[in-house]
């Protein structure tokens, strides 16, 4: 109960908290996009030969492609030529440790209550942390070699291990996969590559934080995790940005690859800016991720909780390639005001005795849409899969939509795939009940929506958990009465 | 959402002068062009390469006209034991003088009412095929049925086809039932040759206050009849409207139903079963519109999927901002019994409204192991046994078939299929 007590207590007036932005010096790509736009970026990230080929073959084939315009999202046209591409603090050398990183970097971070500063942390997580176009530290990675773990920015990567980046990079997600992916290969500018050698368990939680800082700028960074055979590694992500009148635009690629009796947990707590009460402003957030399950016995588990973004367009997937393999599912997809989300996930049954599982919970309120599109694929030769989907919608006001479209393609008889949805309010005698036991309605509210949510919350690390309640409470409030 | 196409054979039936309905055709024309039939990259079609199909099948295309039906043949194409009238069709076009008259329902040729608003439900925007069929029907009927009339016994829509090589059949029917209506439609084809023919059917149901429709439907018309149908209905305050769909086989078949509910306290039931063998394909597309509170909705829809058939489910269900109160449920169950058949599903739900219950589910599974060991735990033959569980299966769909000689028709061929098979 005293946790509950101070998520109510939290619910004060604030709107979103992580709305202010800093001014430091910056290095930008130029405004626009084209073929020397890339080999700008390339050029300042000093990339080999290789990488700059990619990207452009990348780009050729964005050229090629149109926007996707199936989602039941509707955003004015985004004017890519008036982005700009890359926009990163100015260092004068590359820092060494952290000692050496800007404090006003540092600052930033310190604001959003991530500390890099290693002595004072107590939990244990390594963070690398992103700031617009790079990532500006990367904590414990000292101890995090020991094991043979390589956690490090995207860029360091390809300077020191570009043999891994070679053989994974665009393995999961390949260039031609949609418009969005193949943008983020023509542009991405950073991001977290992370690689558990075999046999190695993660002793702590890996942690990337993004954060938009500069205006008209673009992100997008690339996530590309590794897991060879018998690992295992947790990974969180979190996001913010500052509020701004003009929406910006966030293409992010997360590719996971994970071997024979690997697995990966990879947790998401969006938390962009939203958009103001009447809908101006936000971030655009559409975003590829996927992962492969290569071995046999392999699992892997996206917990997302969704709150931030004017726009989300967003299906982390699984292709369950190997025997017995495992793909899990969990989302929490929350809008207020003029939000709209179409979220949802894909699962590709290809080996025998592949399981899956989707439990996807969407609130919405005020004047958004919320959508689940998912897709349940068994292949011919996957004997024996099975597929459990829950989708839950919650309407709060009649202003706002619910939607659901489940894909289930099945080619095999042996699959047994069920999938079931519901759609409901919060029931007045539920909240009557709280009300007759002294809780406010809109406190009422949130101690529903916990309770409503608490099957994907469950999944999330300790921290992310107490985090994402207060996120909870915090987007709904006002979406009462 | 279709993707536009270069015209081809079928598609040039709506360049061909038909009298009648003139402003309705140029309308349903335009719109035709406007979407061009078809392709496997439109949304709709995901899963039905229906245009494909038809062209590989299908040459020449013409309109199918009237031929002469004996009155033997229309006995003998009736399902046995069916008591009531019969509305007699040959090529898709009505014949008045093979069909019973209806005392109390006007029932008349299109074409001596051009007042009729069709494509004022079934709107040729919406689909294709509907656009094709308003734009080149050939004649059709209108049938209705006045305020307070309640019929005892059902009116039979027999089709009876009999075309040469490329003719296309394009039904067209006009529903009317009145405020405190009540009816019973069951629609029958029978082919009587055996060449490869395309049926694309309308149907426009309009339901007064208060009335009580109910259409059933079975579509056994073997492994050369492709067909698209479009049935839409619109109902009223205080009404129900129920239909039941027994699809046993044809070659491809896309199956548009859908239901605008418009007045409040009203109850839709949909209810299909599709047993597929050998290479069939069909499509089930629902829509339920909810737009107004207070009213209900169930869908029940079963397949059992054998050697290398297709079964496609989409169920949309709309609900309105004003829809407060729905309740809507939709339930899709299926049984694929061989390595080769395929279902493709997608349970759709798109709701405005907060005040609503409404839910989905979607199976996809075996017969349970268990209760199959049961049975042969009891000497029933693991055949038998198999041929037992998967009619309780169907069984549900077939109890919804309000009338009684019907029902006992469409359980024999469920029966006959599911004990032949196993």
């Amino acid at each position: 109960m005293s946790k509950d007590n101070q998520i109510l207590e939290e619910l004060t007036s604030k709107e979103y908290e992580h709305g202010w932005s800093v001014n430091y010096e910056v290095d930008e790509a130029p405004i626009g996009l084209s073929e020397d736009t890339i080999k700008w970026i390339s050029a300042k990230k000093e990339e080999p030969t290789w990488l700059l080929d990619w990207r452009l073959k990348a780009y050729k084939t964005w050229l090629s492609m149109d926007e996707p315009k199936w989602a039941n999202v509707h955003y004015p046209k985004i004017d890519l030529q008036s982005l700009k591409f890359y926009s990163a603090p100015k260092q004068s050398k590359k820092p060494k440790n952290l000692n050496e990183v800007d404090p006003e970097l540092l600052d930033i971070y310190k604001r959003l209550g991530i500390n890099l500063n290693e002595q004072k942390r107590l939990q244990g997580i390594a963070v690398d942390a992103v700031l617009d176009s790079v990532s500006v530290a990367t904590t414990f990675k000292d101890t995090l070699s020991k094991l043979g773990i390589i956690f490090c920015s995207f860029s360091e990567a390809v300077k020191e291990h570009p043999e891994l980046i070679k053989k994974y990079l665009g393995s999961v997600v390949p260039i031609t996969d949609n418009y969005y992916a193949a943008l983020n290969s023509a542009v991405f500018s950073d991001g977290s590559f992370c690689f558990i050698p075999k046999g190695v368990r993660c002793p702590m939680e890996l942690s990337t934080y993004f954060r938009i800082n500069a205006a008209n700028t673009g992100q997008f960074e690339r996530t590309l995790i590794v897991a060879e055979d018998e690992s295992y590694c947790s990974y969180l992500e979190g996001c913010t940005a500052p509020q701004r009148d003009e929406n910006q635009l966030h293409a992010a690629v997360v590719e996971i690859y994970a071997g024979t009796h690997a697995e990966v947990k990879y947790s998401t707590v969006q938390n962009w800016f939203p958009g103001d009460k009447e809908g101006k402003g936000g971030i655009y957030n559409f975003v590829t991720k996927r992962g492969i399950c290569a071995g046999d016995h392999s699992k892997i588990s996206w917990t997302q909780v969704e709150t931030g973004s004017a726009v989300t367009w967003k299906y982390p997937s699984c292709i369950l390639k190997g025997d017995y393999s495992i793909g899990e599912f969990y989302s929490v997809a929350v809008t207020n005001n003029y939000q709209q989300a179409d979220t949802g996930t894909k699962m590709i049954h290809i080996g025998k005795n592949t399981k899956s599982r989707i439990v996807s919970k969407g609130i919405s309120a005020g004047k958004s849409q919320n959508s689940y599109r998912g897709q349940v694929q068994v292949m011919k030769r996957a004997t024996n899969a099975r597929n459990f989907s829950q989708c839950d919608s919650l309407l709060m006001g009649d202003r706002c939509g619910a939607h659901t479209f489940p894909y289930i393609d099945i080619n095999n008889p042996s699959a047994k795939v069920e999938h079931e949805a519901t759609t409901s309010k919060i029931g007045e005698d539920q909240i009557f009940y709280c009300n007759q036991r002294g809780i406010a309605t809109e406190d009422a509210v949130a101690l529903i929506v916990n309770g409503y949510a608490k099957e994907v919350l469950n999944q999330l690390p300790m921290e992310f958990a107490v985090e994402a309640q207060k996120l909870l409470a915090l987007t709904l409030e006002g979406s009462v009465g | 959402m279709s993707t536009l196409v270069k015209q081809d054979n079928i598609g040039d039936l709506v360049n061909q002068p038909v009298n009648g309905f003139d402003s309705l055709r140029s309308i349903a024309k335009n719109s035709f062009n406007e979407q061009g039939l078809p392709r496997l990259k439109s949304e709709e079609y995901k899963f039905t390469a229906i245009t494909k199909k038809i062209e590989a099948s299908i040459s020449n295309f013409s309109q199918a006209s009237a031929v002469e039906v004996s009155m033997e043949s229309v006995n003998s194409a009736t399902f046995s034991g069916f008591e009531g009238a019969k509305l007699v069709f040959s090529n898709g076009v009505f014949q008045p003088r093979l069909s019973d008259e209806i005392e109390g329902v006007a029932i008349s040729l299109l074409s001596a009412n051009e007042s009729i608003p069709l494509g004022s439900i079934a709107k040729p925007e919406k689909d294709p095929f509907a656009a094709l069929n308003q734009a080149s029907f050939q004649d059709g009927v209108s049938i209705v049925i006045p305020k307070k009339t309640k019929l005892a016994q059902p009116i039979l829509l027999l089709f009876l086809n009999s075309i040469s090589e490329g003719q296309i059949v394009q039904p067209r029917i006009w529903i009317e039932g009145g405020d405190f209506a009540e009816a019973t439609f069951i629609e029958q084809t029978v082919n009587l040759t055996e060449t490869s023919l395309f049926v694309n059917k309308v149907v426009e149901i309009k339901g007064g206050i208060n009335s009580h429709l109910h259409y059933y439907r079975i579509q056994n018309e073997g492994k050369n009849y492709i067909e698209a149908s479009n049935i839409e209905t619109d109902i009223q305050k205080d009404s129900t409207f129920s239909t039941v769909l027994i699809s046993l086989s044809g070659d491809m078949i896309r199956n548009n139903l859908s239901l605008n509910i418009l007045g409040s306290n009203s109850e839709g039931n949909m209810y299909g079963l599709y047993l597929l063998n050998g290479k069939s394909h069909v499509d089930n597309h629902t829509n339920v519109d909810h737009t107004v509170a207070h009213a209900e909705s169930n869908e029940l829809y079963k397949g059992i999927l054998a050697d290398q058939s297709r079964g496609v489910f989409n169920g949309k269900i709309f609900v309105r901002q004003d829809a407060q109160k729905t309740n809507a449920f939709q339930q899709n169950n299926n049984i694929l019994l061989s390595e080769d058949a395929v279902i493709n599903t997608k349970p759709q739900l798109e709701i405005w409204a907060d005040d609503v219950k409404c839910s989905h589910g979607c199976t996809t599974g075996q017969l349970d192991e268990e209760a199959l060991f049961y049975l042969q735990a009891r000497g029933i033959g693991k055949t038998q046994a198999k041929g037992l569980l998967l009619y309780a299966f169907a069984g549900e769909v077939l109890e919804h078939i309000g009338d009684e000689a019907f029902k006992t028709y469409c359980t024999k061929l469920v029966e006959e299929r599911l004990g032949a098979k196993f």
